[in-house]
């Protein structure tokens, strides 16, 4: 191996182990964050008796999980009743991989090892786990992946509640799963790449995709809500009618495993949301960030990329504290009966649009993003209709309909 | 009668859904702000929320003459009368030849705060009381004895509202 490869390779797993710490801190962080703030939302204190503000509690959790006793059902499959929490933990973790979170990072060291060799290592290190040439493609494909972490552990319980939850999660994240992809590829028509750390750079000139994208957003927040199985969509969990649903089952660790998983998968969807939309890294109002790399500059971005993360974690526990849980069969129509269609048509308009647009020779600035959001005027107009009369949700007009 | 049910037909007209979930929203988000309910019970305490009834029964206290000796005569009525059989009396006598308890002890785990006790006192000695802040580190400690229970400060229940001498 080259000494190149090999400082390559040293940094490389610095940066899987960094941010797979930087998650699970997140995840302590997100348990908190959700506690004190739905206690916030609700004119209480919230925990916060461990350690400054009560933010050592999911620490104090995570060791109760620990050391609590594992209930394994026992008529139930063990084999997949063992590798459900797993399959729920792992893909969350790994979507991370694939998003840049600050600007590179300029390091130059040349060091010896005994037995190994040298290491050497000169120039800007990207900021994001792996640079994969496929990028977003990459996060669709895998968190369809936990989906089998939810239906696998609802079956291998051999409960009623758990069966439940799995089969509304398998239709629920199955369908949005197509909303959730269609509005992401307006993004990828706009920026012309499918890997991340491009669409950030085609941002970085100021113009933020939510502005010419607003309901390509509006869209991804909807779906990425059913994807999480957070509320209002969260019927796979549902505790007030299906006992927690697809792990009540589950004891100790293994439980924690779950709600693990969802926290990391929505610290990951805030930060795709902030990355897709909201320019990533990108500090607004100023150029500063885009030259030269430097440390502070990585400091910076890295700091501006959390507080979007965070921003959004607080919208969607945000969120949850304010709606009520849908129906199913008001899940799946608003599934396939708005958001679909409204996917699939507002990215034939945007498509359409971006050509027309290429065509003309505008350049992509304040006046093509004033365009593009003119673009999207109508079908919010449209959807705001007809999600605020209610009647596809509600089905009601169809019933009415059908009695007369 | 048969059971009737009412079928309510959903509005039909000025409904609002998506408009009605904003406007949630955003009381949800101005509850943020407003000032938490909470109390911090240990280290806070409020006075004026907490002023409990005066027929409160809670844990005993025994009330003491002039000298500070139990008013108790040990006369055996009170664990004759009690329900839960849980007030332990030894009786004998001092230099004086006066009755008193030697042993006297309430096991406040056993007892039902009936309040029997102090109905049934000829002396007025013993007596529930209006405290119910009553925890402890040791399961024995709530064995209370004679001297305990002298020690004790709080009112004493007064078992019956004052104002309804029927109740009595």
């Amino acid at each position: 191996m080259t000494p190149e490869l090999k400082g390559y390779l040293l940094l490389s797993s610095i940066k899987v182990v960094v941010v797979f710490v930087a998650l699970l801190l997140c995840v302590v962080v997100v348990t908190w964050m959700e506690r004190r703030q739905a206690a916030f939302h609700q004119d209480r204190l919230g925990p916060n008796r461990v350690g400054p503000f009560g933010l050592f509690q999911p620490l104090a959790d995570g060791l109760k999980n620990f050391v609590k006793e594992e209930v394994i059902p026992y008529q139930g499959d063990r084999t997949m009743f063992l590798l459900a929490p797993a399959l729920m933990f792992m893909p969350s973790v790994v979507l991370f991989a694939v998003i840049p979170f600050a600007s590179p990072l300029p390091i130059s060291f040349d060091f010896t090892l005994p037995l190994i060799g040298q290491f050497t290592y000169d120039g800007a290190l990207p900021m994001i786990v792996a640079d994969l040439p496929i990028g977003i493609l990459m996060i669709l494909a895998i968190s369809s992946i936990s989906v089998y972490g939810i239906v696998l552990g609802g079956w291998a319980s051999n409960s009623k509640y758990s069966f439940l939850g799995g089969l509304r999660s398998a239709a629920q994240m199955v369908s949005y799963e197509v909303a959730l992809g269609l509005s992401v590829v307006a993004v990828l028509i706009l920026a012309g790449d499918v890997t991340l750390p491009e669409i950030v750079a085609a941002q970085q000139n100021g113009l933020w995709y939510v502005f010419p994208l607003i309901l390509g957003f509006i869209l991804f927040i909807i779906s990425s809500l059913a994807e999480l199985n957070r509320m209002p969509f969260d019927l796979p969990e549902a505790e007030s009618e299906l006992v927690y649903g697809y792990h009540t089952e589950y004891s100790a660790m293994k439980f924690a495993m779950f709600p693990m998983g969802e926290y990391i998968a929505l610290v990951t969807m805030s930060a795709l949301m902030a990355t897709l939309f909201f320019g990533g890294w990108d500090i607004p109002f100023t150029t500063w960030d885009d030259g030269n790399p430097t440390v502070l500059k990585t400091l910076a971005t890295l700091s501006i990329f959390v507080f979007k993360t965070f921003a959004f974690i607080f919208t969607i526990i945000w969120i949850r504290w304010s709606l009520p849980r849908f129906r199913f069969d008001q899940l799946m129509g608003l599934g396939w009966k708005v958001l679909f269609p409204t996917a699939l048509g507002y990215l034939m308009v945007i498509a359409c649009g971006i050509w027309a647009l290429e065509s003309l020779g505008i350049e992509q600035g304040p006046l093509y993003g004033l365009i593009l959001f003119g673009l999207n005027l109508p079908f919010l107009v449209l959807m705001f209709g007809v999600l605020d009369s209610g009647r596809l949700v509600t089905g009601q007009h169809q019933r009415r309909k059908a009695a007369n | 009668m048969a059971i009737t049910v009412k079928v309510v037909r959903r509005p039909e007209e000025g409904v609002s859904y998506l408009r009605a979930s904003l406007k949630g929203m955003g009381l949800a988000f101005k509850h943020l702000f407003r000032k938490k309910v909470t109390m911090q019970y240990p280290e806070e305490t409020s006075e004026e929320d907490w002023t409990i009834s005066t027929r409160w029964r809670g844990t005993h206290r025994m009330l003491t003459d002039e000298q500070g000796k139990p008013k108790c005569v040990a006369c055996g009525l009170c664990p004759q009368i009690c329900p839960a059989n849980c007030i332990k009396l030894v009786p004998g006598e001092d230099e004086e030849g006066n009755r008193i308890p030697l042993v006297y002890e309430i096991d406040e785990f056993r007892c039902i705060f009936c309040g029997y006790c102090q109905e049934v006192c000829p002396e007025e000695a013993i007596h529930v009381g209006v405290h119910f802040e009553n925890a402890e580190y040791q399961r024995d400690r709530f064995v209370y004895d004679l001297e305990r229970l002298c020690g004790q400060t709080h009112t004493e229940s007064s078992l019956w509202d004052p104002s309804d001498p029927k109740g009595e």
